[in-house]
């Protein structure tokens, strides 16, 4: 079964994030890139698939020419190519744009099955997988955290308000990934030293026959970036014994904060 | 026909979640400023009773699309409709509560339709036709303002971000016809958890954390139920298996506003953190004084959680009572 993973290149959770002189983007000083948490449990699976139906497990990414990286570490962890496309006209596009540029990308591959990150934890958008499912005109199965692929179909467990259900729908399927679906594994030596010869090809937009305008100029744009209101250390609740205590935070919560 | 905002309610069994209300109020804002109507959009099936309540929440008319093939949602099924509903009624702004299923909902239909969208925002500015939307960015460690241009732009708001406004509509019910869809992906089975408050909308959130030592959760349960909340948990707790992952709150998990947060035996991790600063107030409560977590708290408490937390919902008890 060929499928195909979408991947984004993030800052690591653990980075501050500070905002840039220009207002509306992030200082790169400091931060550690990774593989966007979600889309790893992505490459993850997509590789255990591969283990029991075979076939071929391919990143695509669209983004800067540094997410090369991001798509090197999953090679490394056992896919077996990578797609990048990089192009200045992306600096600036949004969700949409870059879900029309992976569609064009992916129509170009052989693909049963997509697999992407329910969002990522940069943007926290939650657009791009959706988006590309539209585009392709292709089911989509949202925040899987369990599945199995039988006889043409794929049956997944997903996350939905105040519970859980169980679908199933015939492939080729797009779905994304909620925590709980695996433990993705770490890329070994050998891995690494192997994902240095695996085919990584790098195409612009004008190698997809996708005009720059048409993603160049996005309708959802950031004009500015501001910190949250800073949170600040508050009284400490003193008391001799646990109940002194209790009694003292909730008379505080009760009177003073009109929580409770 | 006057410009208008269509703001698309979500239900369960003829029950509305409170970020439909919410939306509807901020609608009902935005509708009032600029001589908008506002419309509010069911889908379901037997939902034309239940949707009359939207009039109390300001909306001037309400669009039923009711259908035994809407009754569980679908967002094959839903976009269908609503994409066609989007093109009749031509929208300025189109709101969704930002929901699991108001996410989904909404990134496809602004696929469909190639519109703007601005995912868990917190405020929206409307002036003079320009549409800005604030939503947390990077786990909620950064707000960005969003500019949204072209027609129909789609706003998913925060649950617990804004205030529900009661104000009376015409509400005059507007059933349209629904062509019957086969969806690709079929429901084979459902596992709810009925009765539960959900996390992203409740009041009060208790968290539990690595300091829980184990998976009894009984005295965090015990407050979020004396509190009418719901229970957290850290990655942390999570990672060890002692909360389902639905639990957690934080970048990886999910970013929660209540009136009050308390966060028992938790140290404060940065990712921790960014999804639970938006609280109104936050309650630490944890036997190392020098925990992060009281650095961004506005009460905290060093002791042996499973002394305090239960006398906690005693003392509340004794208030109740």
């Amino acid at each position: 079964m060929d499928i195909i993973v979408l991947l984004k290149q993030v800052p690591s959770t653990e980075s501050m994030i500070e905002i840039d002189g220009d207002g509306v983007s992030i200082k790169p000083d400091g931060i550690k890139w990774v593989i966007n948490p979600y889309d790893e449990f992505a490459v993850e699976e997509a590789l255990r698939i591969r283990e029991v139906h075979g076939g071929s497990v391919t990143i695509v990414s669209a983004g800067r020419e540094k997410a090369a990286e991001a798509i090197r570490t999953a090679l490394a962890m056992g896919a077996d190519k990578g797609v990048l496309v990089a192009d200045p006209a992306l600096e600036n596009c949004d969700g949409l744009g870059t879900a029309t540029v992976l569609a064009k990308a992916v129509k170009e591959l052989p693909h049963e099955l997509i697999i992407a990150g329910q969002r990522a934890v940069d943007d926290d958008n939650f657009l791009v997988g959706a988006a590309v499912a539209e585009k392709l005109g292709m089911p989509l199965i949202s925040m899987v955290f369990k599945e199995e692929v039988k006889d043409g179909k794929i049956t997944c467990h997903k996350t939905v308000d105040g519970g859980s259900v169980v679908v199933e729908a015939a492939l080729p399927v797009l779905f994304t990934t909620q925590r709980g679906l695996n433990e993705p594994r770490y890329a070994s030596l050998p891995g690494i030293m192997k994902a240095k010869k695996k085919p990584l090809d790098t195409k612009s937009l004008a190698d997809l026959g996708v005009n720059p305008a048409e993603v160049g100029d996005p309708k959802t744009k950031v004009v500015g970036l501001k910190t949250p209101p800073e949170r600040t250390a508050g009284q400490m609740i003193e008391g001799e014994s646990a109940t002194e205590k209790a009694a003292a935070l909730v008379r505080v919560l009760h009177e003073e904060a009109k929580v409770i | 026909m006057p410009n208008m905002i269509l703001a698309i309610a979500e239900q369960t069994d003829g029950q509305f979640r409170k970020v439909t209300y919410e939306a509807l109020s901020e609608g009902k804002k935005i509708a009032s400023a600029n001589g908008f109507e506002l419309v509010a959009v069911v889908l379901g099936s037997n939902v034309a009773e239940s949707a009359e309540a939207l009039a109390q929440y300001g909306a001037d008319r309400i669009i039923v699309a009711d259908s035994p093939g809407l009754a569980d949602f679908s967002s094959a099924a839903y976009v269908e409709v609503l994409c066609g509903l989007v093109e009749k009624e031509a929208p300025e702004l189109v709101l969704f509560g930002a929901s699991v299923q108001g996410k989904e909902l909404s990134a496809c239909l602004a696929a469909r339709c190639d519109a703007a969208l601005a995912t868990d925002c917190i405020a929206i500015a409307w002036e003079n036709g320009a549409a800005k939307a604030t939503r947390p960015m990077y786990g909620g460690k950064v707000l960005a303002d969003v500019q949204l241009e072209g027609s129909a732009r789609m706003v998913s708001l925060r649950p617990n971000a804004m205030a529900i406004v009661r104000s009376e509509g015409a509400g005059a019910i507007e059933k349209i016809e629904v062509s019957e869809v086969d969806p690709p992906v079929k429901l084979i089975e459902k596992n709810m958890e009925t009765g539960k408050i959900d996390l992203t909308e409740a009041d009060a959130v208790v968290s539990g954390g690595r300091g829980m030592g184990g998976a009894d959760y009984a005295v965090i349960e015990q407050l979020a139920e004396v509190l009418g909340g719901a229970v957290g948990a850290s990655r942390a707790a999570v990672d060890e298996g002692w909360r389902p992952h639905a639990d957690q709150v934080g970048q990886t998990g999910k970013v929660v506003s209540p009136n009050l947060y308390v966060a028992c035996g938790i140290s404060g991790a940065i990712q921790h953190l960014a999804g639970m600063s938006s609280a109104k107030v936050i309650v630490a409560i944890n036997k190392d004084p020098e925990a992060p977590i009281f650095m961004k708290s506005d009460y905290g408490v060093v002791g042996d959680l499973f002394e305090l937390v239960p006398a906690i919902t005693e003392e509340i008890n004794k208030i109740k009572s």
